[in-house]
Order: structure tokens, then C-alpha cells, then sequence
């Protein structure tokens, strides 16, 4: 079992927590995940490590409420304790000679940014940073980007804060206006990493993606999260996360992600219900 | 155990009797929609009744072809005395997890392959029989064997399948202290995650497995030697490593149309039904695509567990499609019989083209084509060849994809010192399990290809004395040969 030490809502959507998990906090690194199973029912859920400590032996995860699993885990306290949690899984990010590098969050995907940005900058690299969210309220870990960034850029699709608009036209303005990149990294939902692949394709620039197909075991036995990377079969549990963003099928991806739809809308009509019927108890008692 | 071994005098012709008392089983329309254990078991009389057959031959020619020779003729007889708790600790002097194997060996190609009263008649249900003794001693408390002194040696067991567990509880018998680590949350490998509950109860497995955790052994689940530690790095805390990581990685097609919604390979379908208990979605939670048309690309154990699963799911039609014949299945004859019976449709001499699908990227049919048999190839079976013009679509809304499975990368990637053949298996001594990489041992699927759950626990067991004899600092000597049979490397199509 592992212990929750920690909760924060971070927003209305995403949650942090911190899980005492020493084995993994020892050897992990940036840009590799997890995967949670919170009890015996629960779905095994891959979740990236937003950050750790090997000292004090925890991990910290971030996730964002889409469906009936992150809810349920949503719904866990600290001092309560998660049945299962394994990792580190995945390749970590390359950072090592990365040159000048742009990492670029998406909503949720800023928490998978932060590390990376943290690494590339800790190999000696210039970092400028952009995330962007669809509102001010759903932005997260602002200050501690700020502190990693060289040049810190922040987009909101209501204008709310920063600049108005999508994270792909701070990108073009920023190469068009001759930043050099010589690394691209990106990480959110998936059409907005094909839009900044799109992009920096026309530039020449060399573009990393974290994909995050649906997956099961994490450890390349089951291939549930294969993915066509220029024409081959890879495994985004082993082989990546992190992949050429210009070689990636991003059509493909985006329909598997689509495969268990009605599953999961029949999942969050069950939690949605047992919900109620406990809240209504709750209320009774 | 007392006058086993006396052997009593050959019976008379008269006295055979030609036929294996069946197993009674769950009517084929009632299981093909529950995940119940197909087959009942047989009671008391019906086992002594069974054993009666046994011909108790001098050469025992059946202990031969079994990969640990069990003592069979032997445990037979104390059947038929009524002493099924010494028939169960005389099996597991050689054989640790009976009641898996009774249920799961492919015992016609094995033990009863070799069966004396086999070559006239019906050889003696020896897998029955065994599955009976095992599970009669699980119903009546069977005892602990018991632990010598601990030696002060330790040893990590890389994987908790067959082959794992069977080398820890052979050492934690030895007195030493045993950690296995699984990288899975739940221990039993293949037969927890890939074999499914109406084939091999998963009841069964845990109650096995416990029994090993009885003997002292500890088990780490969550635990991904390579990614939490190395094997170099567990070497610093143990005195020897046995690595039983098994043949998990999928082999996928290389088809048009792979990559569609609702393409499985064999594993993703059956870790989901199975370890993650999908068939009770949405109360547990992991979904599985029910598909109406179940295509199954294959004809192997996991082709079958995959075809029969989709219709206990609830598929209309679950369709087999294998470029053979039916005489070339590789899947275990009775498993392709129970199939049959479940109404699992059966397309020999039919190998897919291309996968196609929909606009939103859902598999919608498999093309095929036809073919005929034509001459032996190198593996001595009939080639199949492709008749012109006889392309065909199979409309389907779920595709599975069982053509077998290969050594899991990981533990080799990782460990640079170990030495690997071109297919990724780990090169190991047959004899004693020894790799390249002193004081680290191998065995089952990892080091012979997708195999069997016996063969993989033979080799547990040849490790398990060899990794003894070299921290204890004994010298070999006769009790050091082996005639163990390790599993061969066999392809699924
Ligand atoms: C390597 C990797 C790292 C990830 N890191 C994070 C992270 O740090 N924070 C975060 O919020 N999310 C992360 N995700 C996504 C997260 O796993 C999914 O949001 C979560 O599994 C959804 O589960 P659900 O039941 O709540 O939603 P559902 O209603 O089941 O699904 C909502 C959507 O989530 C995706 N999804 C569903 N099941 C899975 C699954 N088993 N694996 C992957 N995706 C799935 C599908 O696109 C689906 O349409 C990561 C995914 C991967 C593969
Ligand atoms: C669906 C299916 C049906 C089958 N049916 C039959 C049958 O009827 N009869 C029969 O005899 N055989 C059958 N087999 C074959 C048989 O199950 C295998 O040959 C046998 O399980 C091999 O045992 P093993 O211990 O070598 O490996 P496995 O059973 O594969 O166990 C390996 C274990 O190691 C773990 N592992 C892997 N890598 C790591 C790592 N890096 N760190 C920690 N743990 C790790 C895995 O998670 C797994 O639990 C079947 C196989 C399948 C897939
Ligand atoms: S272990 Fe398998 S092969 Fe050996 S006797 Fe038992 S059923 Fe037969
Ligand atoms: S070969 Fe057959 S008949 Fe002879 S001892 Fe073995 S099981 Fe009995
Ligand atoms: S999640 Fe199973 S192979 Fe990647």
C-alpha cells in the first residue's frame, strides 16, 4: 500500500497528491510515469511524475478529472492509501545536448512540462517555456516554471491572462522573430501537439512529443498503447513516451484514444450515481 | 507413502478398461456464457475408479514424458488405496504447483503421450488425476512442508510465473531467503493474467501461490527489475539471481490495419478480462470492447482462451481464422475441442491480408484468402499455400490478434552482460540454468520462447539446484544429473 502525504485541488479540474513511494522516487527521472491502481477494482491509471523527492521519498502526481477513474482517485485524502503504484515507466527525457529548447504545456500537460523543463535546463540548455490553458483559474505551477524559465510565456484561450490565444501562435512569433530553437518539446492533448508539430516542421525544427496512448500494464506486455511512429509500431510504454512529433500518425492516435467512448460514459454514469446515492446517505445520517 | 514403490503384478488382459472416465463438465450452452470452470473435477470414486486403469508398469514409460517426472505409476497407486493426501505429497516432491498442471499441461503430448495402455487404448487420465490429488489436499489442509535451518543465503527471482515460483519455493526448501519481485500487481505471471478463470480458476493460483509464501518465500509486487533496480544492483544484495521473466511481449502482425480501434493483441484482451476482470465491467473498472463479430488470428492455447473469452463476453459469432488445418493446431486438444463445442467457428486454411476500417478509424472486416496444403516445411509440417482469387472479407467489429508472443526486452536491455540469441531469448546452460552473467540464472519462457507452464517450472527447479549447490559451495556430484526436457521453442501459427 502506498500512503497519500499530501492534497492539493490545484483547480476545479486537476489534483495534486503525493504518494510515499521511496523505491520509485530513487530512480526515477524526468519525463517517465507511473501507473496508479487505487484499489482493488480500480483501472490501472498511467500518470506522468510532476516531481519527487529521493530524500524524503515521494512522488508528486497532477491529473486532471476526465472521467470515472480520475474522479474516484480525486476523491482520495491525504493520510488515505492507494493500493498499487508502480514506475518508473518509460524512457526518461533526453535532455543532454538539447541546445536552445521551447517547452511547450497544454493545459494538464504543463505538469508534465515542469520536470522536462527542469531537466533540460539542469543539461545546460537555454529554456523558454509557453503553456497555455483555456482560462486563467486552470493554470498551474506558474511560479515554479518562472523560476526554471529563461522566458516564461503564458496563453489563455479567454485572454484572462497573458496572451489571447492558442500556445501555437506564441510558438510561430517567437521562431518567426528569430529565437533559433534548436529543441522543440511539447506535451498536452493531442491536437494541440500535432498543431505545434505542424508548425515546427515547416521550420526544420527538431520536435519531441509526449504521447499518451491508453494503456494497461506499462511494461510493453500488452500493446494497448502502440502507436505508428513514421509507418512503424512502437510501444509509447517502453519505447517512449517521448517520440518524434513529425513522424508521429497523429489521426491514428487520436482514434484510439477514442475507443472505450461509451465505456466511459457508461463508468461516470455509475460514479456519478453511486455518488448521489452516498451523498444522499450522507446527508440522511 | 509405505509400499509404493512395490510393484504388484501386471494386470490381466480382461481387466482393461479402454476408455478415460470423462470429466464431467459444464454443458457447453450454459458455460460459453459464465466464466465457471468448465470442467467439474472428478470425486473420489471416479479417481479411484480412473486409477484403477493404470497397468502400474515396471519402465513406467509415462514418468519419461513428463518435463519434472512425476512419480506417476506411483502416486496412481496410493489412489487407489485411498491415500490421496500421500498421492499429493508425493506429486510435490517434483511437481509444486499440481494443481495447475493437472488442469493446464498438454498431457497428450506429454505424460499420456507415453502411456503404455495409450498405445492399444485410451492411455490413463493422468492430468485428471493429478488435478484431483492436488485439489483433494487443498480441501483437507494439507500441511506445510516443513523449513530447515535458514542457511543465511539470499536469492532474488526475477518474475513470478512458473517458472519463478517454482525456483523460490525449491530454494526457500533449502533454507535460504527468497524475494521475488514481479512487476505486475499480483503474482502468477501467464497463469494469473493470460489464462483465463474458466480454464484455470484463479482461486487455484492464489491458493498455490500462498502456499509459497508459506514456505517463507517474500513477495515484492510493483517491483520492475531494469527500471526500480537492476539485476547488476540486486546481485550487490544477493548472493544469486534467478530471472524468470517470461515471453510477454506481443508479436503483432505486420498487416494493413493494425493499429485500428478494437485490433488486441491476445495479451491486452486477455489481461483485461483476466487480471483486470473486465467481464464484471462497470463495477470493476477497466473496460473491454464486447464485440459482436470476434475475429481471432491464430489456433494456439491463447487463440483459444481468446476466441472462447469473446463469447463468454457475449460475441454472436466468435471466429478462429488459422492458415493450417485442424491437424496442426498447436493449442492443447482439449482446449480446440471445448472451443468447438462452445460453438467457436472455426476457418482453417484462412490467413489474413489486411485489416480495414471505418471512417473513425474502428476495424470494420478482415480480408483473406484461401489455402491449400502443400508440401512438409522445415518445421516438418504441411505449407500452406495461397489460392489465387479466393480473397474474402470476414465482417467483424473486434479483431484479436494470438500468433504468439516473444521474450520480454526489458531485463536484457538492461543488462548489457547478459547474452541473448537473435530472437532475444537469454542464452542459458540447459543443465543448470546458468547465463553468461556469473551467479545469474534463467529459465522458462524467457530462455526457451513462449513454452509451457511445466517446462517452465522444470527449469525453476534445474536452477533452483544448481544456484543451491554454487552458494552452499557444493561440489557436483551424481544427484547432479539432470533428465529434465526443457520446452522448445514453438511459434503459435
Ligand atoms: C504516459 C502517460 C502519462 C500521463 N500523464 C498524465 C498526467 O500526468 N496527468 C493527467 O491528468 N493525465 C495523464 N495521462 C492521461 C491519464 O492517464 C488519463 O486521463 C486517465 O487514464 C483517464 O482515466 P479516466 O477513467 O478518468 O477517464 P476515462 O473516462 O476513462 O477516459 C478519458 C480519456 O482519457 C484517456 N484514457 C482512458 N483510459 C486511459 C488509460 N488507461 N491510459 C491512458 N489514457 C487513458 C482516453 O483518451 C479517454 O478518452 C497520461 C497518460 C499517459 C499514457
Ligand atoms: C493465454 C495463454 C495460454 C496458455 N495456455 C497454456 C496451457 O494451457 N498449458 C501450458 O502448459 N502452457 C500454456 N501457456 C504458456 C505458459 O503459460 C508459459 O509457457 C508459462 O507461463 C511460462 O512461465 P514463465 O514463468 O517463464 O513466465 P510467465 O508466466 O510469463 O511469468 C513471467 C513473470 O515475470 C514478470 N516480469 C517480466 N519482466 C519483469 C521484470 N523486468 N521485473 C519483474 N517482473 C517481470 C511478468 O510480469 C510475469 O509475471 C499459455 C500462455 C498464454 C499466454
Ligand atoms: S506435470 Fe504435466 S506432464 Fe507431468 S505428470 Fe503432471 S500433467 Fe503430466
Ligand atoms: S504408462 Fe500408463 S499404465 Fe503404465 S504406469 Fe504409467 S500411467 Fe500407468
Ligand atoms: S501499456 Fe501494455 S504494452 Fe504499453
Amino acid at each position: 500500500m502506498y500512503e497519500i502525504v499530501d492534497k492539493k485541488d490545484l483547480n476545479a479540474e486537476n489534483t495534486m497528491l503525493k504518494v510515499k513511494a521511496p523505491q520509485i522516487a530513487s530512480s526515477c527521472k524526468a519525463g517517465q510515469f507511473i501507473i496508479v491502481r487505487a484499489n482493488e477494482k480500480a483501472e490501472r491509471i498511467p500518470l506522468t511524475i510532476a516531481d519527487w523527492d529521493s530524500k524524503e521519498g515521494w512522488i508528486q502526481i497532477i491529473f486532471q478529472k476526465v472521467g470515472a477513474s480520475t474522479y474516484e482517485l480525486a476523491d482520495y485524502n491525504k493520510g488515505d492509501k492507494l493500493m498499487d503504484f508502480v514506475g518508473p515507466l518509460g524512457l526518461p527525457t533526453h535532455a543532454e545536448g538539447a541546445g536552445k529548447t521551447v517547452v511547450i504545456g497544454g493545459g494538464l500537460g504543463i505538469a508534465i512540462a515542469t520536470p522536462v523543463a527542469r531537466a533540460y535546463k539542469q543539461a545546460g540548455n537555454h529554456v523558454d517555456v509557453i503553456i497555455g490553458a483555456r482560462n486563467s483559474e486552470l493554470l498551474i505551477l506558474e511560479k515554479e516554471l518562472d523560476k526554471i524559465a529563461d522566458n516564461l510565456y503564458i496563453c489563455t484561450d479567454d485572454g484572462s491572462k497573458g496572451r489571447e490565444g492558442f500556445v501555437t501562435e506564441q510558438l510561430e512569433e517567437l521562431i518567426k522573430g528569430g529565437a533559433e530553437y534548436k529543441t522543440c518539446f511539447t506535451v498536452g492533448p493531442p491536437i494541440m501537439m500535432m498543431f505545434v508539430a505542424k508548425i515546427t516542421e515547416k521550420y526544420d525544427l527538431k520536435t519531441v512529443v509526449s504521447l499518451n496512448s491508453i494503456m494497461l500494464d506499462g511494461t510493453g506486455m500488452c500493446g494497448a498503447c502502440r502507436v505508428s511512429i513514421g509507418g512503424e509500431i512502437k510501444l509509447a510504454c517502453v519505447d517512449g513516451p517521448d517520440f518524434d512529433g513529425h513522424l508521429v500518425d497523429w489521426e491514428n492516435l487520436m482514434h484510439r484514444l477514442t475507443a472505450y467512448k461509451d465505456e466511459e460514459r457508461e463508468a461516470m454514469e455509475e460514479y456519478q450515481k453511486k455518488n448521489e446515492c452516498c451523498n444522499e446517505k450522507k446527508d440522511g445520517a | 507413502m509405505a509400499n509404493a514403490t512395490e510393484r504388484p503384478k501386471r494386470k490381466p488382459r480382461s481387466m482393461i478398461i479402454r476408455t478415460k472416465l470423462p470429466m464431467p463438465t459444464q454443458h457447453p450452452e450454459d458455460r460459453a456464457k459464465n466464466f465457471n470452470e468448465v470442467p467439474y473435477g472428478y470425486n473420489e470414486a471416479e479417481a479411484m475408479f480412473e486409477a484403477q486403469r493404470c497397468l502400474q508398469c515396471k519402465n513406467q514409460p509415462c514418468v519419461k514424458g513428463c518435463p519434472v517426472e512425476v512419480p506417476i505409476r506411483d502416486f496412481i497407486i496410493l489412489i487407489t488405496e485411498r491415500k490421496f493426501m500421500e498421492a499429493a505429497s508425493l506429486i510435490k516432491t517434483k511437481n509444486g504447483l499440481p494443481a495447475i498442471t493437472g488442469r493446464v499441461c498438454p498431457q497428450e503430448t506429454q505424460c499420456e503421450a507415453r502411456c503404455t495402455l495409450g498405445r492399444r487404448y485410451e492411455p490413463v487420465a493422468i492430468g485428471n488425476l493429478e488435478r484431483f490429488v492436488a485439489d483433494y489436499a487443498r480441501d483437507h489442509d494439507e500441511e506445510v512442508a516443513e523449513i530447515p535451518p535458514k542457511t543465511g543465503k539470499k536469492v532474488a527471482i526475477v518474475g513470478a510465473g512458473p517458472a519463478g515460483l517454482t525456483c523460490a519455493s525449491d530454494l526457500a526448501l533449502k533454507g535460504h531467503d527468497i524475494s521475488i519481485f514481479e512487476a505486475l500487481h499480483k503474482p502468477g505471471g501467464v497463469l494469473i493474467y493470460g489464462i483465463p478463470e474458466f480454464r484455470l480458476p484463479k482461486d487455484t493460483v492464489k491458493y498455490e501461490i500462498d502456499y509459497v509464501k508459506k514456505l517463507g518465500v517474500e513477495v515484492n509486487t510493483n517491483f520492475i527489475v531494469g527500471r526500480n533496480k537492476t539485476v547488476g544492483e540486486l546481485l550487490k544484495e544477493y548472493d544469486a539471481v534467478f530471472i524468470g521473466s517470461g515471453a510477454g511481449a506481443p508479436r503483432l502482425l505486420k498487416l494493413s490495419g493494425i493499429n485500428l480501434v478494437n485490433v488486441y493483441s491476445a495479451n491486452e484482451y486477455l489481461t483485461r478480462v483476466n487480471l483486470m476482470k473486465a467481464y464484471l465491467f462497470p463495477d470493476y473498472k477497466t473496460p473491454v470492447k464486447i464485440g459482436k463479430n470476434v475475429v481471432t488470428i491464430g489456433a494456439g492455447n491463447v487463440a483459444m482462451d481468446s476466441a472462447r473469452t469473446a463469447k463468454r463476453l457475449g460475441a454472436e459469432n466468435s471466429i478462429i481464422i488459422y492458415r493450417r488445418s485442424r491437424k496442426e493446431c498447436p493449442a492443447r486438444a482439449e482446449e480446440v475441442h471445448h472451443a468447438e463445442e462452445e460453438e467457436v467457428e472455426f476457418r482453417f486454411l484462412t490467413n489474413p491480408v489486411r485489416i480495414i476500417g471505418d471512417e473513425l478509424g474502428k476495424v470494420r472486416a478482415v480480408e483473406c484468402l484461401e489455402y491449400e496444403l502443400g508440401e512438409p516445411d522445415e518445421s516438418g509440417r504441411a505449407k500452406p499455400i495461397p489460392i489465387p482469387g479466393s480473397e474474402h472479407l470476414i465482417e467483424c467489429d473486434v479483431v484479436i490478434i494470438a500468433v504468439g508472443n516473444d521474450p520480454n526486452p526489458l531485463i536484457p536491455m538492461t543488462t548489457p552482460e547478459l547474452e541473448t540469441t537473435k530472437w532475444g531469448t537469454i542464452v542459458t546452460e540447459t543443465a543448470t540454468g546458468k547465463t553468461s552473467m556469473k551467479q545469474v540464472y534463467a529459465g522458462g519462457d524467457i530462455s526457451t520462447g513462449a513454452a509451457t507452464v511445466i517446462a517452465a517450472m522444470g527449469a525453476g527447479k534445474i536452477a533452483a539446484k544448481s544456484i543451491h549447490k554454487e552458494i552452499m559451495g557444493i561440489s557436483d556430484d551424481d544427484d547432479s544429473k539432470v533428465s529434465l526436457t526443457p520446452g522448445t521453442f514453438k511459434k503459435e501459427r
